[in-house]
């Protein structure tokens, strides 16, 4: 009986439609850089410009999804630094293991 | 955001050391959400790291793709390993499966974010629609995946001729079907270990993310959220299977693009 009497109804707020539509939006860029990947993959001659491409369509669409879907961008300032930030040691351990294993290729062969 | 929506935030009536404090202005489950999200970050670019590693340690392929014969000698072709779909068999469509499945992942995030929304608006309704196709997304690429894994393990019907050492450390040339962590048909013994470690790793996050997401949609469904005055649960879990979306978009470009 008790909990009966505490359950309360939360408010429901109408849909934003603006909102929404922001959503759907991103979507479709999310879905559109895949697309271009995908076409790129097949047109393209394989090699470094294509790789880069590759890596910086990949680098968007994870800003997107952090910032906008994480909703990381409305955080505090501090809290996003303290997530990127301990991402550049990322870059050095992809150096030194490109580095690495170019040298274990020219051991190999 | 969400502290405006949520009512959770008592420092004001209990003063600074009352307790109740939101450090950067982010809940104590959200905070630790994004910790173990960074942790977690650093788990899969391990992972992917080391791929490009033992890439770069090997040759690639020389030739025209096109031309593509499996060989332990140097690196395969993704497009020409990845190039088979359900229900078509012998049909050579490259990439198109794993293409498919990264829209339902992309898809089933972008549900998950409109269920986040709802949450912010405490529409429960709408929580638990949203949280249902994410719900649907999130099996139907775990089931993709157990085809694709299923469809790398079995191999081709033709197979490739390849010298190996075996199990025995006996040096023999036999015609290899199929992949397991020894020797594939498709490269160095090295591919198919990554394959099943970065990709296998990543479906063990999505059956986990699948079974949150259960907990989620069957708690908003009998109303816990409800009575318990907001659906911030919703929005941790969100942040975890944005998480996940955002790790296979790393995968699909250094497994299968690259």
């Amino acid at each position: 009986m008790a909990l009966q009497e505490n359950r309360q109804t939360l408010e429901v707020t109408p849909r934003n439609g603006e909102k929404i539509k922001k959503i759907w939006k991103i979507a479709g860029i999310l879905l559109f850089l895949t697309l271009i990947e995908f076409v790129f993959a097949f047109t393209m001659e394989r090699g470094m410009l294509l790789y880069a491409i590759f890596i910086g369509l990949t680098l968007v669409k994870a800003g997107y999804i952090m910032m906008e879907f994480m909703h990381l961008k409305e955080e505090a300032k501090i809290l996003i630094w303290s997530i990127m930030l301990p991402l550049i040691f990322l870059i050095w351990l992809v150096l030194a293991l490109m580095r690495e294993g170019s040298d274990i290729f020219l051991l190999r062969w | 955001m969400s502290t405006t929506t949520t009512s959770i935030n008592f420092s004001s009536k209990r003063g600074i050391w009352g307790g109740g404090n939101e450090p950067l202005n982010a809940s104590y489950g959200k905070l630790m959400m994004w910790f173990f999200l960074l942790s977690d970050i650093f788990t899969f670019a391990g992972f992917l790291i080391v791929y490009g590693a033992i890439r770069v340690s090997y040759p690639p392929y020389g030739g025209p793709a096109t031309d593509f014969v499996g060989s332990n000698e140097y690196w395969p072709v993704p497009e020409m390993v990845f190039d088979a779909l359900p229900f078509l068999h012998g049909i050579h469509a490259p990439l198109v499966f794993v293409g498919l499945m990264t829209f339902i992942l992309i898809m089933s995030s972008v549900t998950m974010v409109l269920a986040v929304e709802a949450g912010h608006r405490n529409d429960k309704n709408d929580v638990v629609k949203w949280l249902l196709w994410t719900l649907l997304g999130g099996i139907t690429f775990l089931g993709c995946q157990a085809w694709e894994w299923t469809h790398f393990i079995h191999g081709t019907d033709g197979g490739t001729v390849l010298t190996y050492v075996n199990q025995f450390s006996d040096l023999v040339t036999e015609t290899v079907y199929g992949a397991n962590l020894q020797v594939n048909e498709y490269g160095p013994s090295s591919f198919a270990q990554l394959f099943f470690f970065i990709t296998g790793f990543h479906g063990f996050h999505v059956t986990i993310g699948v079974a949150l997401l259960f907990i989620a949609f069957y708690q908003a469904a009998v109303g816990v959220y409800e009575q318990r005055g907001h659906y911030e649960m919703v929005e941790k879990i969100g942040l975890y299977w944005h998480f996940v979306d955002l790790v296979w978009v790393f995968v699909f470009t250094f497994f299968y693009l690259i």
